[in-house]
């Protein structure tokens, strides 16, 4: 579903993605972790071109992200992506937020867009938040709308940068429990998180990254009790023994 | 001592007020064109691309930096010559032309104020640059826009008064011309001071209104 050809990318001297290959198939869910400063928001950011890359191919359902004859508004329709800081539109409700882009980019009826975006947030446990606005909902109400906006149009493949990132600890189970849910209706998923548990549960495989490459690409069972790479031993040792 | 003698006033009440009401016109054809060419010069100033940003950058400093009444001057005496177009529209266009400038830089900034996720956002819902501008930033632009917007438009009610020089018959040349006949400075000279006051407050109690429904919301 997705596929990344030696991609790479520098801002100015610093390389930040170095001959990055990575295929994601149909319905799997990929983790990507790594220190910070590895470059896995620069990487995912890249896969829906809110990032350009200077070489290689990035591959989403067939069609080429970054080529000049694409037409990028529509394959981003395809794609949703949730960021850390959420970045609901403050001025619209949390129903206006799920249904705008259906409305205004797909042109689906008004009527058909509230009831799809009802629906979503109901089954993210919003049902009595449609029309309240961002600023009223707490840090983990306020992704799971990012997340039924994403949902709403459809798309086929979710991208999560950092979901939970920016929460209080006791929100991030709310949250990862709406992407749980997510990746049992087989929808193709690449998360970068610094949740272990999340990743070593929800994942089929963990795509590591350090210095702006891919160190390792494994399953959780093999990556987290047997690394193979130095880095990641390292980088292991450190998140799961504090 | 000198006597004051306010009768002069409501002898010349129907003058004043046609005064007031061509300062108003004036002020509001402006403004109608301002908003709309401030609107896109400023986004042209913030465009990726270097000629349109340079020529929206280079129009917005020249204007900056000439005076409004020469401005006028020039518009009246020089572009009004080759385009026929009178007094009264080179000073609409004067200060539609004047006033743009700064609507653009307050435009500039308010679009600027929006966090960047904002654009992204929208952008990654498949939203072309365009409807991300119009649905997304810009309303919450507008909003932060909405204070110095308010200024700026009493700014131009107050400026439109040097388009007396080039014999517009607005409030402020009203006032000459009852003074030179009456030669009763004091008393208009206070009244059309009032009649500006007016004008203006009024203008800012409105978009005081907007403001605090606008804040409402959000």
């Amino acid at each position: 579903m997705i596929r990344i050809t030696d991609v790479n990318k520098s801002f100015g001297e610093t390389k930040v993605l170095q001959n990055i290959n990575l295929v994601v198939p149909k319905s799997s869910v990929y983790a990507v972790i790594g220190p910070s400063g590895a470059g896995k928001s620069t990487l995912i950011r890249t896969i829906n071109a809110l990032e350009e890359i200077d070489s290689g191919e990035i591959m989403v359902d067939g069609m080429s992200i970054h080529s000049k004859k694409t037409d990028i508004n529509k394959v981003r329709t395809d794609i949703g992506f949730v960021f850390q800081s959420f970045n609901l539109y403050p001025f619209l409700t949390a129903l206006e937020n799920v249904t705008i882009a259906p409305i205004q980019v797909k042109k689906v009826k008004k009527a058909t867009a509230i009831e799809r975006g009802k629906e979503l947030l109901a089954s993210l446990g919003l049902g009595d938040k449609f029309d309240s606005y961002p600023s009223k909902l707490s840090g983990g109400q306020q992704q799971r709308v990012a997340i039924a906006r994403a949902l709403a149009m459809d798309p086929k493949v979710m991208l999560f940068d950092e979901p939970t990132s920016a929460l209080d600890p006791e929100m991030i189970k709310e949250v990862l429990d709406a992407i749980r849910k997510l990746a049992k209706t087989g929808m193709t998923m690449m998360v970068v998180t610094h949740e272990m548990g999340f990743a070593r549960e929800m994942c089929e495989q963990i795509v590591f990254m350090a210095d702006g490459k891919i160190v390792e690409v494994a399953p959780p069972e093999k990556f987290f009790s047997n690394p193979e790479s130095a880095r990641a031993q390292d980088f292991l040792s450190k998140v799961l023994n504090h | 001592m000198y006597q004051a003698d306010w009768s002069v006033i409501p002898q010349n009440m129907h003058l004043l007020l046609n005064g007031v009401l061509l300062t108003l016109q004036i002020s509001a054809l402006a403004l109608i064109i301002s908003i709309p060419f401030g609107i896109f010069l400023g986004l042209c100033r913030i465009s990726k691309n270097k000629l349109v940003s340079f020529l929206s950058t280079a129009y917005i400093e020249f204007i900056r930096g000439v005076p409004l009444l020469v401005l006028l001057f020039w518009i009246f005496f020089v572009l009004g010559r080759f385009m026929q177009l009178g007094s009264y529209w080179s000073a609409v266009l004067g200060l539609a032309a004047f006033s743009g400038a700064f609507v653009a830089e307050i435009v500039r900034a308010g679009i600027e104020s929006v966090p960047k996720g904002q654009m992204e956002s929208a952008r990654s819902s498949g939203m072309s640059y365009t409807q991300a501008m119009r649905l997304i930033i810009l309303p919450q632009a507008f909003r932060k826009m909405l204070p110095p917007l308010a200024s700026q438009f009493i700014i131009l009610i107050k400026d439109s008064s040097l388009v007396s020089v080039i014999s517009v018959v607005d409030l402020t040349l009203v006032a000459k011309n009852i003074v030179a006949t009456s030669f009763r400075s004091l008393e208009v000279w206070t009244a059309v001071a009032i009649l500006y006051f007016i004008i203006t407050f009024t203008l800012s109690q409105i978009i005081r209104i907007f403001e605090r429904k606008y804040k409402l919301r959000e």
